[in-house]
């Protein structure tokens, strides 16, 4: 019996446990390391955010899925892997330490056949001073990368709105809270949610709100951007961007590192050196990502971690990590199977994995700071990893082949990204857009780097239906429900 | 920063939607139609992805 251990329940983690557990059936041990209790649908957090929804219905109890998928659970955090086991013993494990009630704190030495490192982000608010510490969200901002963050958002947002019935103005500062951030696309669509929230509310008129992004240019989404044919012209999402925040009245401030958040007030520096100041009575600042700090040992006990890891704590895997100029990155430097170099049975999805570089051209200040938004890598892209990696496992435990046998590389993948706000059938709306691939193949698609037949994007109703329609399903997919395989990720 | 829309200031210059547009976007009939073909046009990008 061979054991698969999986380090990470969320979209990545929790898709490739789900899928080795059917694959395998009883025959073989699938075992889920995470340290939250309940699985969270993180891009609905945003209407958490807003006061739309509750925790519950973006969130459930992972004990009772996995029970009935047959998946052993361990409510624990990764603290380190050995990928050649210990002296007297070369049996590979990972340390973990329980995070439940009953266990906390308790070590376990884990051992597995096969290691799926799906751990996802460490929330590094700590990277901005004022922004947080390590991983914790400080005092002078909120956040929506967590249900609880969301929740702590909606209450002080309604705060907010409180005091503009009361005749104050606010003012409203969303977007990125480090130069080198990704998730653009959650700031993008809590902003207009909120917008709509005040519209709602009636107190629009007095909110002066703004965008702070380490994108070059709006509509960069980390991604380098993407053309769209619409209305006979192929259009940059530069000018499909600006027209949607235009429309509402929202600001911008583009090619911005913040550098420093105090009380009301965000501190930043542009892509031309300049030191400047924002003020705001709200501010919702995403924070940059790295990996979780998990180590690596050898067997005799040497560190190993810088073998593994990259510099920012991201996996390395089958990717091309040769350091060279934005001119000569390629659509093949990005990983295919997502294993290892140096240990054929562990393998990273999501956004654990380590990306051989950026999408969005690098960019820095003439102070030397890097100011340029980090590679997505969440949502369906993240699924889709997860499945690879566990079909590649399945067929090497069985015997199938001695490699990896399925591959999920973002320069031929494509993504669907959908930007919601309201509630009802009718009076809500939506930006929707899809991209394939997520990083451009300028040598396939030589004009734009992507496939413009797959490469779309809308605003009306119909996205907003279909966002509704996409948070159902997908919660009744991670719930493991009758079908469930049928549902894309 | 309230007001951007003047000449010269950032909103001054994006495309902004037209009534028409506007309209479109909110017809439950035409939006039916949109949502039949975005649905189509991300399973196919779902497939190729696969």
């Amino acid at each position: 019996m061979a054991r698969v251990v999986v380090l990470g329940g969320g979209v990545a983690g929790h898709t490739a446990a789900s899928f080795a557990a059917k694959w395998l059936e009883n025959e073989h041990e699938v075992v889920v390391v995470t340290p939250n209790a309940r699985w969270n649908w993180i891009p609905s957090n945003i209407w958490v955010g807003v006061g739309q929804m509750s925790k519950d219905d973006v969130t459930f109890e992972l004990a009772p899925v996995y029970k009935k998928a047959g998946i052993t659970y361990k409510q624990a955090k990764a603290i380190s892997i050995h990928p050649e086991g210990k002296k007297g013993s070369d049996k590979n494990f990972v340390t973990i330490e329980h995070t439940s009630k009953g266990d906390m704190g308790k070590v376990e030495e884990l051992e597995y056949d096969y290691l799926i490192n799906a751990t996802g982000p460490k929330l590094n608010f700590g990277a901005t001073p004022g922004l947080g510490v390590g991983s914790q969200m400080g005092n002078h901002t909120v956040s929506v990368c967590t249900a609880d963050h969301a929740i702590h958002a909606a209450h002080e947002l309604e705060k907010s709105i409180k005091k503009m019935k009361a005749g104050q103005e606010q003012t409203f500062l969303i977007g990125t809270g480090h130069g080198m951030c990704t998730c653009q696309g959650a700031a993008f669509e809590y902003i207009f949610n909120i917008e709509h929230k005040l519209r709602s509310a009636g107190v629009r008129d007095k909110a002066n709100m703004v965008w702070i992004s380490n994108e070059q240019f709006l509509g960069d989404f980390g991604m380098g951007a993407m053309h769209i044919d619409r209305g006979g012209y192929r259009t940059h999402s530069k000018v499909f961007t600006e027209s949607i925040f235009a429309e509402r009245g929202l600001n911008w401030i583009t090619r911005a590192h913040v550098n420093k958040v105090e009380e009301g007030v965000a501190h930043y520096e542009t892509l031309e050196g300049e030191m400047k100041s924002q003020e705001f009575d709200f501010a919702m600042l995403i924070p940059p990502f790295a990996g979780v700090g998990l180590k690596a040992y050898a067997n005799d006990g040497e560190d190993i971690t810088d073998k593994i890891f990259a510099p920012n704590g991201f996996m390395k895997v089958d990717a091309d990590y040769t350091p060279k100029p934005y001119e000569e990155w390629s659509a093949d430097d990005w990983p295919s199977t997502l294993q290892n170099p140096l240990y054929s049975n562990m393998f990273a999805a999501g956004i654990a994995f380590a990306p051989p570089h950026l999408i969005s051209k690098p960019a820095s200040s003439p102070n030397g700071t890097p100011i340029n938004p980090t590679p997505p890598r969440t949502g369906m892209p993240s699924a889709m990893m997860g499945k690879a990696v566990a079909a590649s496992i399945c067929d090497m435990i069985k015997g199938r082949s001695e490699k990896p046998t399925h591959t999920a590389k973002m320069s031929q993948m494509g993504a669907a990204c959908v930007a919601s706000t309201g509630k009802g059938i009718f009076s809500g709306t939506a930006a929707a857009m899809t991209v394939y691939p997520v990083v451009p193949d300028y040598e396939k698609y030589p004009e734009t780097g992507r496939d413009q037949n797959l490469t779309f994007g809308e605003v009306g109703l119909a996205g907003h239906w279909i966002k509704h329609i996409l948070h159902y399903l997908f919660l009744w997919k991670a719930k493991l429900r009758v079908g469930w395989t049928l549902i894309p990720e | 920063m309230k007001n951007n829309t003047k000449p010269y200031e950032q909103a001054y210059f994006p495309p902004k939607p037209n009534g028409f547009t506007k309209f479109m976007r909110t017809c439950v009939i035409w939006q039916f139609i949109r949502f039949i073909v975005i649905n189509l046009k991300m399973m196919r990008v779902i497939a190729k992805s696969h």
